[in-house]
Formats: C-alpha cells, structure tokens, sequence
C-alpha cells in the first residue's frame, strides 16, 4: 500500500528551493551563489529521501547517496576556483 | 508497533522540514556571505539529516538511510568549511557591523612574525 504525497511535507522544501534561486539570482557576490547552489544540493537529498517513502522505488536513496557526495565535490571545486581570485565589488 | 513508529518518523521529517524552511529563510534575510552560511549551513544540515532518520523510521528500517546521514552530516560543514576559507581569502567583506574578525587578525599576526 502506498500512501499519498503529503503535500504538508513538499511545500515547504518548495519553498526553500525558490529561495535558494532567489539568492542564486540576486547574490550579490559568487561567494553567496556558491553558498546557495550548496544548501540547494542538501535541500534535494530531502527531496530523494521523501520520495523513497511516498513511492514504490527505493532506488531514490542511492541517488541522495550520490547527489550527497557529488555536491560535496562540486562546491570543494567552486571554492577552490574561488580561492584564486579575488571578487571585490 | 509499526504505525507507532510511522508516526514518530512523520513528526521527525515534519521537524526537518521546519528546518530546512528556516535555514532557506536564513539564506535569504542576512546580511553577509559568513551570515548566511552560518545560517543555512547549520540548519539545512540538521534538517536534512532529521528527514532522513524519518524517512528511516518511515520506510521499514532502510539502512542506507543511515548512511546518508553520515554523508550528509560529515560533508555539510566541511563543504561550509571551505566555502567560507575561500570567501575570506579571495577578499569578500564583511558586514560593515560586524565587529570581529579573528581570521584577518590571525593573518596580521603571521606576517608580522
């Protein structure tokens, strides 16, 4: 038996990931659309790990699994290209 | 048994995902680059982490749930870790009010000696 998606859980994830874009659009520096593009790669491991409850396939854990380690990856790579320069504004 | 511990993990991924809002509002509201990683980091790693333990309790004991907190909360304030290095040493500001900066002090003290 599976159960409904609970909208009461998505919607405030929703919500987080449009603030996120928010902040990716809007930064003022690359430091604060790193910082988003981060915390929007945490948000969507929550995204996966709901799925795995409110649908049949539990494979969506493995994929949290990886985006986790891909988007640890890839913000150690952004910080490091930030490293070399310099952003005053 | 079972629908009791259903509902723990239903409260647990609903106190997560309060978090998450949280950190997210966070992001959005505070003034500087430090601020809002303090902020965002901290809660969206928490939140992120109490999701899946529920999710845990939720699906009938699926172990890689567990290990996707250990990821998540070992790779989360590292990554903050060197975002922030980063950000300071490629000369992001401060917060005009911000009133301490250790770091810059600490790189003072180095050259100095």
């Amino acid at each position: 038996m599976i159960p409904r998606l609970p909208l009461v859980f998505f919607i405030p994830l929703i919500v987080s990931c449009f603030l996120c874009l928010y902040r990716v659009f809007r930064g003022p520096t690359s430091a604060d659309r790193i910082v988003a593009v981060d915390i929007l790669g945490i948000l969507v491991v929550g995204f996966c790990a709901l799925f795995v409850v409110y649908t049949p396939r539990e494979y969506f854990m493995d994929i949290a699994i990886a985006w986790t380690l891909l988007g640890f990856i890839g913000a150690l790579t952004l910080a490091k290209y930030l490293e070399g320069k310099r952003f005053d504004e | 048994m079972s629908e009791t511990v259903v509902f723990i993990g239903k409260v647990i991924v609903l106190i997560g995902v309060f978090f998450d809002l949280l950190g997210a509002i966070g992001l959005v509201r505070l003034p500087d680059v430090y601020n809002r990683l303090q902020a965002s980091t901290k809660c969206v790693t928490l939140g992120t982490c109490l999701i899946l333990f529920g999710v845990f309790l939720m699906s009938g004991f699926l172990w890689k749930a567990l290990l996707a907190i250990a990821f998540v909360a070992l790779s989360g304030p590292t990554a903050a870790h060197a975002i922030s290095h980063a950000a300071h040493k490629a000369g992001v500001k401060l917060w005009e009010k911000s009133v301490v900066d250790r770091y810059q002090e600490d790189k003072k003290e180095a050259k100095e000696s």
